[in-house]
């Protein structure tokens, strides 16, 4: 029945311990509403066809006076529907309780929720950016601001949601039923990227958790791989150097450059970065710069004080995001594509201005996949942060 | 079809409103609440069409999980002024401004609005506050969303402040009507006619008039105040200098939602008018009606925080804004039960406003319901913004509001211009309009379900099927309503003369000619006598107002 009606309803996976309790009000609210209005309905519409006078038949004025409903049946249906009511409100509301007080013994996890990523810290000093890892069935809680503009945590499966304020902190707690992942959407309008703000939850056995959390002690901030993609154990040190250049791709593509900016010389929400890399560029206000590395890490950094003619002032800033490593990265980059010419390149990134969150970018030659594909619900692999 | 009605003296000898002036000057310099009701309605649907021009893109958009025909920012602005063009431009002022103007003066049997001047002023007000609208828009236009958010209201690139001043300044129209349509039912009532005898479309428009003047000085505090952040950082409602976005919220939707009674309980008045005229019968309970109607204006504003659930506040407050919004939702039930009750034993004519009753009673049961459940505090949470509540407030404002301005739209037609238009085309268009809202807003509630956000310029593709079929159902809306559009323009020239009193109602804006004289009656009426009364004739109506 349970699974029949989430159906019918279009209703996503019930992922968390609250979800099914949500789904049951869900099912009995919606049922009544439908089954409410569509008797009204009828019943106008009965009304309307029996007591039809066909036009030639019409009487100036009908005699008979006005029937009255009775007091008592008006009294009934009031009262029934009052009572109605705040069944619903009493149940929704003791639910409501339970979605907002957290349990005592929750693990807690911090949330930054910026535009246009999540950021997530975990109590051994440790972060992700854009995937959350949690472990199953046991009650996890988030501590959650926001740096910039409102933004909502929102996961479907869970049934939850809460809106992240800047200047002050928010809570939501859930317990995950099974390992598995979970989409991550950003619930509240946030500016040009907002639907592009999504992340995914990740549940992991506990002991797989605490074998992840654990791995991602040691040397996390070495310039390397990305510290949040997780890889196997025995890929923890890469096994082959990673180019400047290849890391720069990683890093634009999980922080999420590569949503705005193109590598193939297409346009976009920000200039391309195809051909940009030491060209004479056109200011708002009329100046011009040269695209030299002190002007592009201004503009990762402060990206408001020069804005580039045609394009709107909308980029956040990257300080405190990139780590240096990561800057000279891009930087390296950009040096690599100023040889591609900026227009209207064909590619899949032109169809497709935004890359999904944590897809491969476009990979150079030779070198493996990085291993940031969506992680499938884990079976016996044990998933380590470098 | 309508029945040839019984012809009545209609007086040749006087002219009508529409000729008894001429040239330009004349209409643009008019004092005549008919050819001011005229000109806001010219308004009003050019702005309908604009906003549905926005709307018809975006869904155009929506068609592939990504770009299709414009980039994100574009999106963004497009959904903001598809919001503020018919919320503010269309909805607030459609039905007051037009019907409101027209029908009440003569409801009341008064010669016109107590303040005929403000009245005029009221109209050239909302032309200013639409040109400076308009001309946010061309400069750019905003990207905040109808809400105004703060933060980032006070943070977007984008030209928020010649939007704001233009909404502000169709605020100051809105409260010029309110003021006249206040003044003139306590003053300007026909001999006789005590409080006891108002037609329901005057307790609709005296409720609405009420919610008015309380609500919108505060929404124009609030957008001055958004306006002030966004311009010269004071930090009221932006954290990072000081201020607190979550009271934007409780500002804002302490008029906003009240704004929601603003848009549906004129459609109540015009619905309660129609029920009665083509069932011939009296509303089965005339004080349930009247009296619900002024519940719901004065409980709509303790319920505003039942948009914010999720945004912070407290659970104490959550539970007392939960529980008020459960009478509102009383009350309206109260009103659709009297509707549905007075059709039973009447005497009814099967005519398009009664096909645009039929629809309303579907779609504001069915939206209605589902604002009861969105205000269930745990199920609001998996739904609030996401297209669930996007369904909920179309088939409110456009299932609600708009059905019921169609319906205003022909019930009144042969009252504004003496014409008939088309029945069939009339009903087929009405067929076509309920369908094309159901294609397009029942695959949104599924989306909802799903948990696709609103304002979402690209989506996982799990959520492409849904949002092509209420695509399409997009298109189809827009032709039934440009159908209607042209079947009344068509009747403007070549429909037949309808005659004073076409329907056979006994309420008293009928008395009087159609189109009316420019003093509306003859001579002042004498209403002693109920507006629902159809125990008596139409002769013995009309001799009745014209007694001593």
């Amino acid at each position: 029945m349970n699974d029949f009606l989430r159906t019918i309803l279009f209703l996503p996976p019930q992922a968390s311990t609250i979800a099914w309790q949500i789904d049951t009000l869900h099912y009995f609210v919606i049922l009544t509403t439908m089954g409410g209005a569509t008797f009204i309905t009828i019943v106008g519409g009965i009304f309307l066809i029996k007591y039809r006078r066909p036009g030639k038949n019409a009487e100036p004025t009908r005699q008979d006076p006005a029937v009255k409903t009775p007091v008592w049946l008006e009294a009934s249906v009031v009262t029934f529907l009052l009572t109605l009511f705040c069944v619903w409100w009493g149940v929704g509301f003791s639910q409501y309780m339970k979605i907002r007080i957290a349990p005592k013994n929750t693990y807690d996890i911090y949330v930054t929720a910026k535009q246009w990523m999540w950021k997530f810290s975990y109590p051994d000093g440790s972060h992700t950016i854009t995937k959350l890892y949690v472990p199953a069935r046991k009650p996890v809680k988030l501590i959650m601001t926001a740096r910039d503009v409102i933004h909502s945590f929102y996961v479907p499966d869970f049934r939850l949601k809460q809106d992240v304020v800047p200047g002050r902190y928010t809570t939501l707690w859930f317990e995950v039923k099974e390992p598995g992942t979970h989409q991550i959407l950003c619930a509240e309008y946030c500016g040009t990227g907002h639907s592009q703000m999504r992340g995914e939850v990740i549940a992991l056995e506990p002991e797989d958790f605490a074998r992840w959390l654990a791995g991602g002690q040691p040397n996390a901030h070495l310039a390397g791989p990305r510290p949040q993609d997780p890889s196997n154990v025995d890929a923890f040190a890469p096994d082959q150097t990673l180019s400047m250049v290849r890391v720069g791709e990683e890093a634009a593509a999980t922080d999420g450059c590569l949503r705005c900016h193109t590598l193939d010389g297409s346009p976009h929400i920000g200039p391309t970065w195809a051909g940009l890399y030491g060209q004479k560029v056109t200011l708002k206000d009329g100046s011009t710069v040269i695209a030299d590395d002190a002007y592009l890490t201004e503009s990762m950094m402060d990206p408001l004080v020069k804005i580039v003619r045609g394009f709107e002032p909308v980029m956040p800033s990257y300080h405190g995001i990139l780590r240096p490593g990561e800057t000279a990265a891009i930087l390296e980059l950009i040096k690599s594509i100023r040889d591609v010419p900026i227009g209207q390149a064909p590619g899949p990134l032109h169809r497709q201005p935004y890359p999904p969150v944590g897809a491969p970018p476009a990979a150079e030659k030779g070198l493996p996949p990085p291993g940031i594909e969506v992680m499938p619900p884990v079976q016996g692999t044990i998933e380590v942060k470098p | 079809m309508t029945p040839p009605a019984v012809q009545p003296q209609q007086h040749p000898e006087v002219p009508d409103y529409l000729h008894a002036d001429r040239g330009i000057w004349s209409w643009l310099n008019t004092r005549d609440h008919k050819r001011i009701a005229l000109m806001f309605y010219v308004g009003v649907l050019f702005f309908l069409g604009l906003g549905g021009l926005f709307a018809l893109a975006l869904r155009t958009e929506l068609l592939t999980p990504d770009r299709t025909i414009m980039d994100a920012m574009t999106y963004n602005r497009m959904f903001t002024l598809h919001g503020v063009t018919m919320v503010w431009l269309f909805l607030i002022p459609s039905i007051p401004t037009v019907f409101g103007n027209f029908i009440l003066p003569m409801q009341l049997g008064a010669k016109d609005l107590a303040f005929p001047k403000l009245n005029l002023a009221s109209f050239y007000v909302y032309v200013v506050g639409a040109i400076v609208m308009l001309g946010g828009m061309i400069a750019g236009g905003t990207d905040t969303g109808w809400t105004f958010y703060a933060p980032y209201s006070s943070q977007t690139p984008t030209r928020v402040v010649p939007v704001v001043i233009g909404v502000f300044i169709l605020g100051i129209s809105t409260i010029f009507t309110a003021i006249n349509f206040i003044v003139t039912t306590h003053t300007l009532r026909a001999k006789g006619m005590t409080w006891g005898k108002l037609p329901l479309f005057v307790w609709a428009i005296y409720g609405v008039s009420i919610i008015m003047l309380l609500a919108t000085p505060v929404l124009g505090l609030t957008l001055l105040l958004i306006g002030l952040d966004h311009g010269l950082r004071l930090g009221l409602f932006n954290p990072a200098v000081g201020g607190d976005p979550v009271l934007f919220q409780h500002l804002f939707w302490f008029y906003s939602h009240p704004a929601v009674y603003i848009m549906i309980l004129p459609a109540m008045g015009v619905i309660s008018e129609v029920v009665p005229t083509f069932s011939q019968r009296r509303p089965s309970s005339y004080w349930a009606i009247a009296i619900s109607t002024i519940g719901i204006a004065f409980v709509g504003f303790f319920t505003w925080g039942h948009h914010m659930f999720v945004a912070g506040i407290s659970e104490l407050d959550a539970g007392i804004f939960g529980l008020l919004s459960m009478f509102v939702a009383i009350f309206s039930a109260i009103k659709v039960f009297t509707w549905v009750a007075t059709l039973y034993k009447g005497s009814i004519h099967f005519n398009t406003p009664m096909l645009y009753f039929f629809v309303f009673l579907f779609l504001f049961t069915f939206g209605g319901m589902t604002g009861v459940a969105v205000a269930t505090q745990s199920l609001d949470v998996h739904w609030t913004d996401t297209y669930f509540v996007v369904a909920h407030f179309h088939f409110i404002m456009v299932g609600g509001s708009l059905a019921a301005f169609l319906a205003a739209a022909h019930y009144w037609f042969p009252k504004m211009f003496g014409r008939l238009y088309s029945e069939r085309v009339g009903l087929l268009s009405a067929t076509g309009v309920f369908l094309g809202f159901n294609l397009t807003f029942v695959p949104q509630f599924l989306l909802g379900n799903m948990g696709m956000p609103r304002r979402y310029y690209s989506y996982p593709p799990r959520f492409q099927w849904l949002n092509d079929l209420s695509t399409g159902g997009a298109y189809l809306l827009a032709a039934a309503i440009l159908v209607t559009v042209l079947n009344l323009l068509i009747a403007l020239k070549w429909g037949k003369k309808a005659g004073p009193n076409p329907w056979r109602s006994r309420s008293f804006e009928w008395l009087t000619d159609s189109p009316p004289p420019k003093h509306n009656f003859e001579e002042p009426p004498h209403l002693g006598y109920s507006p629902y009364d159809y125990t008596i004739s139409e002769e013995e109506a009309r001799a009745r107002a014209q007694a001593r």
